[in-house]
């Protein structure tokens, strides 16, 4: 950071200490080079400021103030006027009181900003290692720079040759973000694993210790009696990674358990995190090494408590704080991550799945994760459909092979492999054992047969292809390849990441955005309704299609997530999404969720074909009549709040309409649940 | 022919019915259905400076959230033109409002601070409105406040308001003052015009399931009309202050009720909401039906003749545990209650 500073330059710290006691906090690094280059240092705590004036967690105001206050690029006084008139022409169109708070932040931080008396004393600590020595070396090296902010420094050579960079990195990023985390209370918690479930970053995590597993635990690691029949004698604890969550408390909106004699606390609860810092960091490690449940007591993964006890995948990524797709993510992680191929289109979900320099998609204990890739906003589909057809050739030539092998390798080892049942975790485990056994015969076969087969082999262990990426891509830029794949009809899962707007570049209107709802290109309110991908994808009849809302119903997302994959063709998972874009408070993300279902206008639904076998009706409407009228959820988020502040009568004609044609949507859903031929009814041209 | 006219805040008046502030009075259309169904004048809705600040405050947060932060995408909605974030939406109801209807409107106000309720009373006395009301809601739970000093609290913005603006003005109260005469009196010296009998406060309920705060909005009934009819009755003669009674009005019963103790007007919402506003027609018809049996000539005839300075037994007002009443209670038939 000094690095580039002149002698003699004025450095400006954003640190909740004083002027007296900050510099006893600094680096020792730090306060050598300030005292190596006579730097002037001055010292302002924004959060502060920004708290005291209602300024959230917005620190720009407050820190151009400073700038300007000591940098003398302007006279003072000059840039100090320049900056409200600034502040009154940008805000002034939203009313005084936030031109006032804006104000009041200017003068508040000039009061509080003050010069450090740099004192003769180096009595720092030696700044934290910034990727701990337990690192693999590819992280300790290249990445490590790249985190530093040198990766223009590295050669080349220092980065794969073929583009593959390893998995499991973000882990080693400790970005230490929150001012606060959440902090478990296990004599309130009720264990329903809700927390763990929409935690947009992995951070916090259930798990079921045995008993004696804890001996060791270091002193004040919570655990509690495990709430589940099967397993009488295990202990269940929520442990937090202090230094990778963000802050965002959708895990404390979500918890149900309320503390009987204080209701403003519930089982998970805001703490201040530098205090709890070193020993979150003890406890986290320890909760990481601590044994599983040994296989045989493994618990059933229909249930939201249960799957959550499973280690995700997919952590820690550079998703926004409180995201609203990588809880879906990440769930793909927790019930198929180390099995699943995954085809990622470009947007959100590929810059926080696979942006540089590290990686979200992690291993499990046996080193094994998801294999994942990003391709291009047309083609994700076609891509992921790709994968497919290459894991079916390779299962039909490792098969042949196998067959040809047999008396070699065994015959009744073969036979185990051909029929085996991969339909549950057990027969997948079985297989992958026989997979070991097979591999361990080809080694010691020196044929270029046995190295084909050796290449190849782990295919036969069942896969689970994801295509997936946002409503960009799959309503609009990719949707003539979603549309192929879905016809098809090979054994594919396609996750949609509904935020109903082109999230990552900024908030463009997408043919998923609803009617009514401002965006980028349509600033006067969208003027038609949002495109029914599922109703086009149901009217094909072979597809199993599923719209979802955690927030709403998280039972119901993850049995359409199962249903979907247990379903022997393609499959269409429409996942709601809440989003920065859609103008809420985003710790309120799971509140919009159930909004949005309670209102109608987002109805949870699914159609799967393979209930027609059984001579039933293959949709099933799964959420009730609406509950709340559509305006109620609309007045609740700024997409349409604005338009109704900025037009009200275009607003008012909007909500009118999406109201009724709402009502007829839920209609004809309604007439579809009813309906023994709802491939025919949704083909109806009745919208 | 009976005469119905009434007067209020020196607004000559067609009758003593008057909607008080509602969602009813949202919109212009509303508006017109109340002239057209017989109102004399209309209470708009309250203009909240909360609200306004809160609208304010959330626009700017929605707008600014996760900006700046990723160079892919700098912001998140596009910023319209204008917003109609202050009290500009009030101000243009009531500009229409003027222009097309003709019975008297009086704007509601509703605040906190003394800076924005004299800024917002002069914009609304300046849109036309033909009085205004100012809502003091507020519930005291400082401890190191006495009730002298939030009294005067009031009284300095009740006098900065009157400083500023010509058109009347009246004080929405509330019950729970500990000497209400006497600051009904120090309104008086400030010039206040009228006074409405009483602020109707939501209060906060308990969801046991959810064990979590509530606010629900509770219709008033006739059994509510006894409070302001009581403090009618004891004020009227003693102010110079108009009186509006404003709880527990539904019936032309009530409506004469509120007449006999002394009010100018009495003032509805809970019924005209529930049962639309086209009762206001029917009240008027039965006000003036009762009037005929009873043979009054006018409401200006029958304005405080139940008062305390009217009534032969005035102590009954006065009371407020009623041994009589107490004494005479008998409870219905139960095997547990040894009666």
């Amino acid at each position: 950071m000094l690095a580039s500073a002149t002698e003699g330059a004025i450095v400006l710290l954003n640190s909740p200490y004083s002027p007296e006691e900050v510099w006893d906090q600094l680096p020792l690094h730090f306060q050598q080079i300030v005292h190596k280059k006579k730097l002037k240092l001055f010292v302002v705590d924004a959060y502060a400021v920004a708290k005291e004036t209602g300024m959230g967690g917005r620190m720009n105001t407050i820190l151009q103030t400073c700038f300007f206050a000591i940098s003398k690029v302007l006279p003072a006084d000059t840039a100090i006027a320049a900056i409200k008139k600034a502040i009154k022409k940008t805000y002034g169109k939203r009313g005084e009181a936030v031109v006032q708070k804006n104000i009041a932040a200017v003068d508040a931080s000039l009061a509080r900003l003050k010069e450090v008396q740099i004192p003769d004393r180096t009595n720092g600590k030696p700044a934290p290692a910034l990727i701990s020595d337990a690192a693999p070396e590819f992280v300790r090296t290249t990445l490590r720079q790249i985190i530093a902010e040198e990766g223009d420094l590295l050669p080349v050579s220092a980065l794969p040759a073929d583009g593959t960079f390893p998995s499991a990195t973000s882990q080693w990023e400790k970005r230490g973000l929150a001012l606060q985390v959440p902090v478990w209370d296990p004599e309130v918690c009720i264990q329903c694993g809700k927390c763990v479930m929409v935690c947009p970053h992995a951070t916090i995590r259930s798990k079921i210790i045995p008993k004696d597993a804890v001996a060791n635990a270091p002193e004040g690691f919570l655990t509690t009696k495990a709430k589940w029949k099967e397993i009488p004698d295990s202990l269940f604890t929520i442990q937090v990674a202090v230094e990778d969550c963000t802050g965002c408390t959708l895990c404390v909106e979500v918890c149900p358990a309320k503390n009987r004699s204080q209701t403003n606390r519930k089982a998970i609860n805001m703490e201040e995190m530098p205090p709890i810092r070193e020993q979150g960091r003890k406890y986290w490690d320890f909760f990481l090494d601590a044994p599983d449940l040994p296989e045989s007591q493994h618990l059933p993964l229909n249930l939201v408590r249960n799957i959550q006890t499973r280690r995700p995948l997919f952590e820690f990524s550079g998703a926004c704080a409180g995201c609203g797709e990588t809880p879906y993510v990440k769930l793909v992680s927790q019930i198929y991550g180390d099995r699943a191929l995954i085809a990622n289109a470009t947007g959100c979900s590929s810059i926080y799945g696979g942006n540089l320099p590290t990686t979200p998609w992690a291993k499990n204990a046996d080193g094994r994760g998801p294999a994942w890739s990003n391709s291009l906003f047309e083609d994700n589909a076609e891509f992921g459909f790709g994968m497919r057809i290459t894991l079916n050739q390779h299962i039909v030539h490792a098969t042949r092979l196998l067959k040809v092998m047999q008396e070699q390798l065994g015959v009744d080892l073969i036979a185990g492999i051909l029929a085996a049942d991969q339909s549950n975790d057990h027969g997948i485990a079985a297989q992958r054992t026989r997979i070991v056994q097979l591999k361990e015969k080809l080694q010691k076969i020196n044929t270029p047969q046995a190295k084909d087969l050796f290449s190849i082999a782990d295919n036969l262990v069942k896969k689970s292809v994801w295509i997936m990426g946002g409503d960009g891509w799959a309503y609009d830029i990719g949707y003539g390849g979603l549309d192929h794949v879905l016809a098809q009809g090979l054994n594919v899962n396609i996750l949609v990441l509904d935020t109903q707007v082109y999230s990552n570049t900024g908030g463009q209107s997408s043919k998923a955005t609803p009617l009514g709802a401002v965006a980028k290109f349509a600033a006067s309110g969208k003027r038609t309704g949002r495109k029914d991908i599922g109703l086009m994808a149901i009217s094909y009849g072979n597809i199993y299609v599923a719209q979802v809302a955690m927030g709403a119903d998280d039972a119901h997302t993850l049995r359409a997530f199962q249903e979907a994959e247990a379903y022997e063709g393609p499959s269409l998972i429409i996942a709601y999404s809440h989003c920065i874009a859609h103008g809420i408070i985003m710790e309120h993300g799971l509140k919009h969720q159930k909004m949005a279902v309670q209102s109608g206008a987002w109805p949870l639904y699914r159609y799967n074909p393979a209930l027609k076998d059984q001579g039933k009706n293959p949709f099933t409407l799964d959420s009730k009549a609406p509950t709340i009228p559509l305006k109620e959820y609309m007045q609740e988020e700024g997409r349409f709040r604005i338009l109704a502040q900025g037009n009200p009568e275009a607003s008012r004609m909007l909500t009118e309409r999406a109201q009724a044609e709402n009502e007829q949507k839920l209609h004809l859903f309604q007439r579809m649940a009813a309906s023994a031929t709802a491939v025919e009814a949704a083909a109806q041209p009745t919208i | 022919m009976t005469d119905l006219s009434t007067s209020y805040l020196g607004l000559k008046l067609a009758n003593p019915i008057v909607p008080s502030a509602s969602p009813l009075s949202r919109n212009i259309v509303n508006l017109k259905r109340l002239e057209d169904s017989g109102a004399a004048a209309v209470v708009l809705y309250s203009l909240f400076e909360e609200q306004i600040n809160y609208d304010s405050q959330l626009l700017g947060e929605i707008l600014d959230q996760g900006t700046q932060t990723f160079a892919e995408s700098l912001s998140y909605l596009p910023d319209m033109q204008d917003y109609n974030v202050g009290p500009n939406q009030y101000l243009e109801l009531i500009h229409k409002a003027k222009k097309e209807i003709h019975i008297p409107i009086i704007a509601s106000l509703n605040g906190s601070t003394l800076g924005n309720w004299v800024d917002y009373s002069e914009k609304i006395a300046a849109a036309g409105a033909d009085a205004l009301e100012l809502n003091i809601y507020r519930i005291v739970a400082n401890p190191n406040l006495s009730s002298l000093e939030a009294e005067k609290q009031y009284l300095d913005i009740i006098a900065a308001v009157k400083n500023k603006i010509r058109i009347p003005v009246s004080v929405k109260l509330s019950p729970f003052f500990t000497s209400l005469p006497q600051f009904i009196r120090d309104l008086s010296t400030r010039d206040v015009d009228g006074m409405v009998l009483f602020n109707r406060f939501y209060q906060a309920d308990i969801n046991l399931e959810e064990m979590e705060i509530v606010h629900r909005v509770n219709y008033s009934t006739s059994a509510d009309l006894l409070l302001p009819l009581r403090w009618a009755a004891l004020l009227h003669g003693q102010t110079p202050l108009d009186i509006a009674i404003s709880s527990g009005v539904h019936t032309h019963e009530d409506v004469l009720k509120s007449i006999l103790v002394g009010a100018n007007v009495a003032m509805m919402a809970s019924e005209l909401l529930v049962n639309g506003v086209s009762r206001i027609t029917t009240i008027l018809r039965d006000l003036e039906k009762w009037m005929t049996e009873h043979e009054f000539e006018s409401i200006s005839q029958m304005r405080g003749s139940m008062s305390i300075r009217s009534v032969k037994d005035p102590e009954k007002y006065e009371r407020a545990q009623y041994l009589r009443v107490l004494d005479s209670y008998k409870p219905p038939y139960s095997p547990s209650f040894a009666g």
